[in-house]
């Protein structure tokens, strides 16, 4: 495991977002973690990327207990966050985002030959078809502005890629090409964290799942161990489904 | 340039929506319009020495749109810009006469309280997330107050005055407040401080992760913290270079008139945002140039000295003012929306 946490907890004053969840991601494997809104799954990663401290339980990377200070602190370990709504500045160029934080430099200047020519090898060689590295990303697509996001955590050494809903806020076509990258960041040797409401999306890519509900862990199974149905009527809950079921019957 | 060539859907962009996507463009075709209008009606306003003239203001003006529009582009504001030229200049002056100063160690004092008004802005700014609009309007009337307060208790009066007589004046006015002499023409050094300022600030923006970093806090700052900006350093040093520029500015006037009044600068603020946004600044940050400012500048110079060429009523400026604000920020947004409609 690269990365692991132990019964790992976290409150914010008298709420217990997240009590005692154990979970692991491996190189070159896909660990998704599903639940619905509420459940813990924003509060777990923003564990993983140094966001937040937790306060219970452990968290280990490479075996090593450690407690992350910051986003940097968990980037210089090579975890890489990539998150929903924060992932691009929209109104910046492809290149200038690419290189955000980490631009590569010659004497004092910012090396903007470089970081182009770069930024577009880059993106080709993870099969992202960008029209032009100049145009600000806020012209991309939704799962367009994912791909480079996550083309940009793999360029930059990242061991594990924590995906937050990447593929939530897309069509079926756009979601499929979302999809195919986070299978060819995981054949490049990476771990991928890959959170989702959606076991239609989990299900194919991943080798692990996690269920998170209220804050609490239902539990973590190998791909082996579970069927697609089995995964989407815990995520939804079987009762509840039946229940709405019944509910919306006509009379 | 060289690695993206060969999309068959880029072929419709070509030079022109290129030029039209700079935000640049509106300052530059406001500037054409503008000049065309008074060189056209008035013979000394495209002469040499007009141009001298209308310059001048320009780089005062211009010094600090250009500052401006890097803490704009930012996504910060800075209300208290205007009347800390002032402080600065006071201080300048007050050191100089009143406690025998040389003036070089005054304006090394002065340039060290700006420095702290821009840090103190930045700190509040950063650490309390309050919009720097109502923090920079706190210490604009705090430093309105202290200039008008202060000087009043020392002198009785409201202006300083005297620095001619003070040590280290004359090569002081030299570097900050001389004349150049170019084919029979004086102009004045101030000009020379606003290009290499703009030069300055246009590579720090566009060559250098500094840059790149003031475009991201402006754009979207949990973004460029998630990336590891240093978004509050960055912000910080934004607010102290805004300041900076207004040391320059205020020991440039200072130098040139020799006295300086307690109430300078106020209501200048806004006209350094309006140039920056003028020379194509997004008031919600992200966007915008160094340049554009300059130019924005070069508007308000040509407007503020033409309009006395022409023999209008100086008041007309006002209204030239608003008029060209709107123009601009029209102007603007309709060319960003057609630039960035057409590259879907």
């Amino acid at each position: 495991m690269i990365l692991e946490t132990r019964g790992i907890g976290k409150s914010f004053g008298s709420v217990l977002a997240l009590r005692e969840v154990s979970m692991g991601v491996a190189a070159g494997q896909v660990t998704c973690v599903l639940g619905d809104n509420g459940a813990g799954k924003s509060t777990l990663i923003k564990i993983l990327a140094g966001v937040h401290q937790h306060d219970s339980g452990t968290l280990l990377v490479d075996g090593a207990e450690v407690r992350l200070s910051s986003p940097r602190d968990a980037l210089d370990r090579g975890i890489a966050t990539v998150y929903q709504d924060l992932a691009m500045i929209p109104l910046m160029s492809v290149w200038r985002n690419f290189f955000l934080g980490s631009e590569p430099r010659k004497g004092l200047a910012f090396d903007v030959r470089t970081a182009r020519r770069v930024a577009g090898d880059e993106l080709r060689a993870m099969g992202i078809d960008i029209r032009d590295v100049d145009q600000p990303v806020g012209t991309l697509s939704g799962g367009e502005r994912q791909s480079v996001a996550i083309a940009r955590a793999v360029y930059f050494g990242a061991r594990v890629l924590i995906l937050d809903e990447p593929t939530s806020a897309l069509g079926v076509k756009q979601a499929g090409v979302v999809l195919r990258y986070i299978a060819r960041a995981r054949d490049r040797g990476l771990g991928v964290v890959f959170i989702t409401h959606n076991p239609h999306h989990a299900y194919p890519v991943g080798d692990r799942f996690l269920l998170l509900n209220r804050g609490t862990s239902l539990g973590e199974y190998a791909k082996a161990d579970i069927t697609r149905e089995k995964l989407t009527s815990l995520m939804a809950g079987d009762a509840e489904l039946e229940e709405l079921a019944h509910e919306l019957e006509r009379e | 340039m060289t690695a993206t060539t060969a999309d068959e859907r880029l072929a419709r962009v070509g030079l022109l929506r290129r030029l039209l996507i700079r935000p640049e463009l509106g300052a530059v075709v406001g500037a054409v319009v503008v000049f065309t209008f008074f060189a056209t009606q008035s013979a000394v306003f495209r002469s040499p020495e007009g141009i001298a003239n209308w310059l001048d203001p320009a780089a005062t003006l211009g010094i600090m749109a250009v500052a401006i529009a890097l803490l704009m582009i930012g996504g910060e504001f800075d209300l208290s810009a205007g009347v800390l030229t002032g402080t600065t200049g006071l201080i300048l002056v007050t050191l100089a006469t009143r406690y025998g100063l040389n003036v070089w160690l005054a304006m090394l004092v002065s340039l060290v309280v700006a420095l702290g008004v821009g840090l103190l802005n930045g700190l509040i700014v950063t650490r309390t997330r309050l919009p720097s609009f109502i923090v920079t309007l706190g210490t604009f009337l705090m430093l309105q107050g202290v200039n008008l307060g202060v000087t009043k208790a020392l002198t009785g009066t409201v202006q300083v005055s005297g620095l001619r007589r003070a040590e280290g004046f004359e090569a002081a006015r030299t570097v900050f407040a001389g004349t150049i002499q170019i084919g029979g023409t004086s102009f004045r050094v101030a000009i020379l401080w606003w290009l290499l300022v703009t030069a300055l600030a246009t590579w720090v923006l566009m060559r250098s992760r500094v840059g790149n970093w003031i475009f991201a806090v402006g754009g979207s700052e949990p973004a460029a913290r998630a990336v590891g900006v240093p978004a509050a350093r960055t912000k910080i040093a934004l607010f102290m270079t805004t300041a900076v520029a207004a040391w320059l500015v205020g020991s440039i006037m200072a130098l040139r008139y020799t006295s300086v009044q307690a109430n300078i600068g106020i209501g200048q603020e806004f006209i350094y945002i309006i140039a920056a946004v003028i020379g194509g600044c997004l008031l919600t940050g992200g966007y915008g140039s160094a340049i554009g400012a300059a130019i924005g500048a070069v508007i308000f110079g040509m407007a503020d000295k033409g309009i006395v060429f022409l023999g209008w009523d100086a008041d007309w400026f006002k209204f030239f003012l608003g008029a060209m604000l709107l123009l601009a920020t029209l102007a603007n947004r309709l060319v960003r929306r057609y630039a960035e409609e057409v590259k879907h």
